[in-house]
């Protein structure tokens, strides 16, 4: 075991997987040499060669593009777009085209892609780095969208990740890539994608959320706890496909639930949570299912971060609003 | 001075022409070697596929068809670019590139199914081949994917794409070139200028007097090409898959072609935006009658022959559409099982729920 940061385990789980497989190739906007803006690919290039860990031209689609045709020839593309909020420039390459290239060539062509990539608020970033849009990638038939929120799953769910056959969105919120540490495994090891984890076992509510808001909702149940509310904290880890039957065996047994989410309310996938709990556990409800999030507007600029960005207090409010519902 | 460099630029993408309107050999050095065999295996492929682009655009009349994008006029820059690949090549094509599936070795009967929008019409089975892509742009990305792939592995073959003279607007278009370009990969680039992307003439995409000198800015290899003239586009290629092999990078090939039919059978009509001297000065271009005349003239060809070509293409795009008319209908449970390799919850559910409806 070794203590950890995020973005370490992150690397790890890179050099493992490039080590496993000869058709893993890492590549990106500045992973080469430099080692990636982050350092997540720091030290991969110099260990396994710049045919392996690759510098690209700037530009996502192409970048999106090359990945699926890397697959087409066998290899297992890694690539990173070096700041979700950019993803809109290779919308097209990952949406309408590596998640539909097993079905639209009938099972011949297969895309075995990681693509990572960074988001999340707290760090004060300029325009467009921040952006919660894992809610657009959820919406997409054909890819799997995973979001870590400790060292410890970040390289079980990466390895996973990479070895999957089909595309998977890896994303990596900044808040957390180091500021914590956690043992972590130095051998190889994976979590199952799909797989929520309950992080807090409680009695009286249930919190499901992913990304930075693990961290917040924890802390929202310590303090709940002092006011003699038990509450359930599931990380999903997984925000597509949903680990239903954990939500739901949660919710069955706490008999009221929240979903927690960065995102603003019209975005992520917190709708989508409270649709299933409502279709699978309605006659277990003593409250409806209400949602933290950002407000509608666009990301905050930098400096109104603190007002904007859902917080534990947040959590909290939310939390007894259902409990005395 | 801007614009002295400019005509510099431009005076370096000169049409190259091998054989003229009247079928005359107008550049003997430039000639490539092919055998009698072979110059009369290219004319049988492009009759054949004019017939192929007759009937197809008879059954969508028909209802027997979907999706169909003609390709009359466009046989030599399409089949006389595939005739110069191996087969283990890799040919990403574009919408209107089911010609250059077909002679790769795709089945005819899965191009029907492709055009009635069928998944079987998709599956390659071991051909290196992708389905016709509909997003312009997204074929030339990745491509650059692909030649880098082919690259990496050692391989000693190509990646070709084609898209059309709209399509070298895209964004995509000079991404992906400008990858291939930055890897050294083996990527051919081919542009099928037909004058026109739906209504929209040449013109109004770019203020380029070519699209062959788009290779420029991302500095690799740019050719424009006669692309009525088999002779020509097959020697451009033969050159470029020459270069690409022997690691000198990728290449742009502009074909100057024209459509005779609509852009799509799906309620184009040209007459709205084509006039009649354009398409009449064009027809005089046919790459099938100057190729007729070139073999005719060297004894290789003549009427009987042809014949026999319209006379097989016809029986085998019969057989063809039959053998696409009992393919069995697909299933919402099919469509589920191609998602992923293994499947994930919801659709495990969703799995459940459609089978006990298709078997009732």
């Amino acid at each position: 075991m070794a203590q950890m940061t995020m973005i370490q385990a992150i690397t790890d789980a890179m050099r493992i997987e490039l080590k496993n497989d000869e058709n893993v190739l890492v590549f990106g906007e500045d992973v080469g040499q430099n080692g990636g803006v982050f350092r997540a690919t720091e030290g991969l290039q110099k260990e396994f060669g710049e045919d392996r860990v690759f510098d690209t031209p700037l530009a996502e689609s192409g970048i999106g593009g090359m990945s699926i045709g890397l697959a087409l020839t066998g290899f297992r593309p890694v690539p990173e777009i070096q700041f979700f909020g950019f993803v809109y420039e290779v919308m097209d390459a990952i949406s309408g085209q590596m998640a539909r290239l097993r079905y639209r060539s009938g099972g011949s062509f297969h895309a075995p892609i990681t693509v990572r990539s960074p988001f999340g608020g707290g760090v004060k970033t300029p325009e467009l780095h921040a952006d919660s849009l894992e809610g657009l990638m959820a919406q997409q038939p054909g890819l799997k969208v995973v979001i870590p929120s400790n060292p410890y799953d970040a390289k079980g769910l990466l390895i996973s990740a990479i070895r999957d056959n089909d595309p998977v969105i890896f994303l990596e919120h900044m808040k957390l890539y180091r500021s914590f540490r956690q043992e972590v495994p130095e051998e190889e090891y994976t979590i199952e994608i799909g797989k929520a984890d309950v992080k807090r076992e409680g009695s009286d509510i249930t919190i499901v959320t992913y990304g930075a808001m693990v961290q917040a909702s924890l802390k929202a149940a310590e303090e709940l706890e002092k006011e003699g509310i038990n509450a359930e904290v599931i990380d999903l880890r997984t925000v597509s496909p949903l680990d239903i039957d954990t939500i739901i065996a949660s919710v069955e047994k706490t008999n009221r639930a929240i979903v927690v989410q960065e995102a603003q309310k019209q975005a992520g996938i917190a709708a989508n949570v409270v649709a299933e709990i409502n279709d699978r556990a309605i006659l277990s409800l003593e409250a409806p299912v209400l949602r933290v999030a950002a407000p509608d507007t666009v990301f905050a600029f930098s400096a109104a971060e603190d007002v904007w960005l859902p917080d534990h207090s947040d959590i909290i409010e939310k939390a007894k609003q259902v409990v005395n519902f | 001075m801007g614009t002295k460099t400019l005509e510099n630029i431009e005076g370096q993408f000169e049409m190259f022409q091998i054989l003229n309107e009247n079928g005359e050999i107008i550049n003997e050095e430039a000639m490539p070697e092919l055998t009698d065999e072979q110059l009369q295996e290219l004319m049988r492929r492009m009759v054949y596929t004019r017939i192929l682009d007759q009937r197809s655009i008879s059954l969508n009349r028909q209802g027997r068809l979907g999706f169909y994008a003609p390709t009359a006029g466009q046989e030599a820059s399409q089949l006389g670019s595939q005739f110069a690949l191996d087969k283990e090549d890799w040919i990403l094509p574009g919408y209107r590139d089911v010609p250059q599936l077909i002679w790769h070795g795709l089945p005819l009967y899965k191009a029907f199914l492709f055009s009635r929008g069928h998944f079987v019409g998709n599956q390659a089975d071991g051909l290196n081949m992708l389905s016709p892509q509909i997003i312009i742009g997204a074929q030339i990305t990745q491509t650059a994917g692909v030649a880098l792939g082919l690259k990496k592995k050692g391989k000693k073959n190509v990646a070709i794409t084609y898209t059309g003279d709209g399509g070298a607007s895209q964004g995509d278009f000079y991404e992906g070139m400008n990858f291939a370009g930055a890897y050294g990969a083996p990527a051919i680039f081919v542009v099928q200028n037909n004058r026109f992307a739906i209504s929209v003439p040449v013109e109004k995409q770019s203020a380029a007097k070519t699209i062959a000198q788009k290779a420029v800015g991302v500095g690799i290899h740019g050719v424009q090409v006669d692309g009525m003239d088999v002779l020509a586009v097959y020697k451009a290629v033969t050159d470029a898959r020459e270069r690409a092999i022997n690691g000198e990078g990728p290449t742009l090939i502009e074909t100057m072609t024209y459509r005779y039919g609509p852009h799509t059978m799906a309620g184009d009509d040209p007459t709205r935006y084509r006039s009649e001297d354009l398409d009449s000065e064009w027809e005089k271009k046919d790459p099938i009658v100057r190729f007729r005349k070139y073999l005719e003239s060297k004894d290789l060809w003549n009427e009987e022959k042809e014949n026999e070509v319209v006379e097989k293409a016809k029986e085998e795009i019969k057989a063809a559409i039959k053998q696409a008319d009992k393919t069995p209908k697909q299933k919402v449970t099919d469509l589920i099982e191609i998602m992923y390799e293994e499947l994930p919850h919801n659709l495990r559910e969703q799995y459940e729920e459609y089978s006990a409806k298709e078997s009732k």
